[in-house]
């Protein structure tokens, strides 16, 4: 009998502990491999480390010569243009698209797998299909001049002030579909009562969508807006496969400036800087709306 | 005109309907054209594309780009095609999906139906490191996998996936199960099914949909991605590393024929999942990593 219970409450106490057990490699695995490997770069963006990790101290001297740097200065200046573009376009783009899907389309089932394809694909052959789109000598331009169109010119992808926008239009082509999306799930979920209301009431399509549908939509552009900075900052295949960076380094963005400083120039300490203020920048970003987020669904 | 509408759509003329329709279509022709340039040339002969027009259909059609692309085009400095390196992307995305779809479901049930203090702080944590910008980790994760001997192999490779994978399918599976009504949970803990019985037996059998979803989302991500492959692939690279090192390769001809051909075959596999399952990706990135 006596045996009896405490072999029930061994259970009870095994029950209770199992949870955590299982959720233990996972959290091991995060805690060692995100934020321990997190505060290791940040330690070395302290140090001197250049071609290995090194431990000695330096303050921030990796920080300041790496605002001091021309070509890090590039890179920022290059994301500040190529991500407002990036988030301005795709949400345009987007909404415009979900609105006009909504109208009761014949073949919309035909056209959403069409505008959201690009998603499935790898940045690498987003890049390489542009790059050759757009280069002069046998994409675009040259099509053009066979069809008659002898001024036609569109080498931006060669001009180094210019290369950076074909960047934007890679990127715009590959996610705006997502973005579609995620406005078109948005609407589907607005009560229609209320359009009906207004509707009757005599307001225009054109108001109609301005005060009462696209306000509704404010979850719907929070979060497109979250994804889309984001995946800015990180962006780096698509540069690596439509331009290399170049021409010259007009292209590059901090996330190829850190690898190009961290593994090919063996400037480690400023690599790791580099990549502290990539993952400033996202945090600012992320971390209010992921504490809203769980908040809410406590 | 007073006939109710359903839905957000409006009433609108003929006038503005055909114009709707012109715009959607101007659309579509923008997202399928690189595509549909990629295919036609990739069925020319070289000189067809480096002297003619790249929207005009093949005048000779041949399939020899994709058998060059497959098993002989230059890859680096071996003339293997992308044959190995589909091989090394399977190896890789399989285990690697499957290990973070079933810790996945394991920590999404947890912390949904055995809630303890602090559970929300671990979720906040393992949320936020979905989105952290992978250069912060690249320098330690070339040491550690170095130290422990996995550094180039796919082994190395499926580590590195799955730790950074899990945090979106135990998001997936959190939304998913919170959904399901705990009052079944505790039924069945009040008739002594213990932790792993109620798992097996109530949560696995309802989990079919975000299954598909978490699937579909990991199997993209892993096959697609470049960054890890190109930095820890070493010689086990995957596709999308191979490709880009056909493409960019500086001797020789270009062969574009070859290089669509392979960009392609990288695409393939992607494309594939998503054309029989894309209906359940849409509706899973919506519930899950975007609730709008």
């Amino acid at each position: 009998m006596a045996r009896h219970a405490t072999d029930a409450d061994f259970r009870t106490k095994l029950q209770e502990w199992i949870p955590k057990l299982v959720l233990s490699p996972s959290i091991a695995l995060m805690l060692i491999f995100v934020y321990g490997f997190i505060l290791f770069t940040v330690y070395l963006s302290f140090t001197g480390s250049r071609m290995l990790p090194r431990y000695d101290l330096v303050g921030f001297d990796n920080y300041a010569r790496l605002w001091g740097l021309s070509a890090w200065w590039t890179a920022v200046t290059n994301l500040a243009i190529f991500a407002s573009l990036y988030i301005f376009i795709c949400t345009a783009i987007g909404l415009t698209l979900a609105i006009l899907l909504d109208q009761k389309i014949r073949g919309e089932g035909m056209l959403r797998p069409i505008y959201l394809y690009p998603m499935a694909l790898s940045f690498i052959v987003t890049g390489t299909a542009w790059k050759w789109f757009l280069d002069p000598g046998i994409g675009l331009e040259n099509t053009m001049h066979l069809w008659g169109w002898d001024s036609f010119s569109f080498g931006w992808i060669k001009d180094r002030n210019m290369a950076i926008y074909t960047i934007v239009i890679a990127a715009v082509w590959q996610t705006s579909g997502f973005v579609m999306a995620m406005f078109l799930a948005g609407l589907r979920g607005i009560d229609n009562e209320i359009l009906k209301a207004a509707q009757i009431d005599g307001a225009s399509n054109w108001s109609l969508y301005r005060r009462i549908v696209i306000p509704m939509l404010r979850p719907a552009f929070l979060s497109a807006f979250v994804i889309l900075a984001h995946l800015a900052v990180k962006s780096y295949d698509l540069v690596i496969a439509l331009t290399g960076g170049g021409p010259g380094r007009a292209t590059e963005l901090p996330a190829t400036f850190m690898y190009s400083y961290t593994f090919t120039r063996n400037q480690m300490g400023t690599g790791a800087a580099s990549a502290v203020i990539m993952l400033m920048t996202i945090a600012a970003i992320m971390m209010p709306y992921l504490y809203a987020e769980l908040k809410e669904k406590k | 005109m007073s006939i109710a509408t359903q839905g957000t759509d409006v009433n609108t003329g003929k006038i503005a309907r055909t114009f709707i329709y012109l715009v959607l279509l101007v659309f579509a022709l923008f997202y399928l054209l690189p595509f549909f340039v990629m295919v036609v040339n990739s069925l020319k002969p070289l000189d067809e594309i480096t002297g003619g027009n790249m929207m005009a259909l093949p005048d000779k059609w041949t399939i020899q780009p994709w058998l060059s692309a497959w098993s002989s085009a230059q890859i680096g400095v071996e003339p293997t095609g992308l044959k190995p390196y589909f091989v090394n992307s399977i190896l890789m995305v399989v285990p690697a999906v499957a290990i973070s779809t079933f810790l996945g479901a394991l920590n999404g049930y947890v912390l949904t139906k055995w809630r303890f203090r602090g559970d929300t702080i671990l979720f906040g944590l393992l949320l936020f490191s979905c989105f952290i910008p992978f250069q912060i980790v690249l320098i330690p994760m070339a040491t550690i996998l170095g130290k422990i001997g996995l550094a180039g192999t796919i082994p190395g490779l499926v580590l590195v996936h799955v730790v950074y994978g899990v945090g979106f399918t135990t998001l997936y599976y959190r939304n998913y199960y919170a959904a399901f009504p705990t009052e079944l949970v505790r039924a069945a803990m009040m008739d002594g099914a213990g932790f792993f019985r109620i798992f097996w037996r109530i949560m696995l059998p309802v989990s079919g949909p975000i299954t598909v979803v978490s699937v579909i989302w990991q199997f993209t991500n892993v096959w697609n991605d470049f960054l890890f492959g190109a930095s820890f692939g070493g010689q086990s690279q995957p596709m999308t590393v191979a490709l880009n090192n056909l493409v960019q390769s500086s001797t020789g001809v270009k062969e574009y024929n070859v290089h669509f051909a392979g960009a392609i075959l990288a695409a393939l596999p992607t494309l594939l999942v998503y054309i029989v399952a894309g209906r359940y990706f849409v509706r899973g990135l919506m519930a899950g990593s975007v609730k709008g």
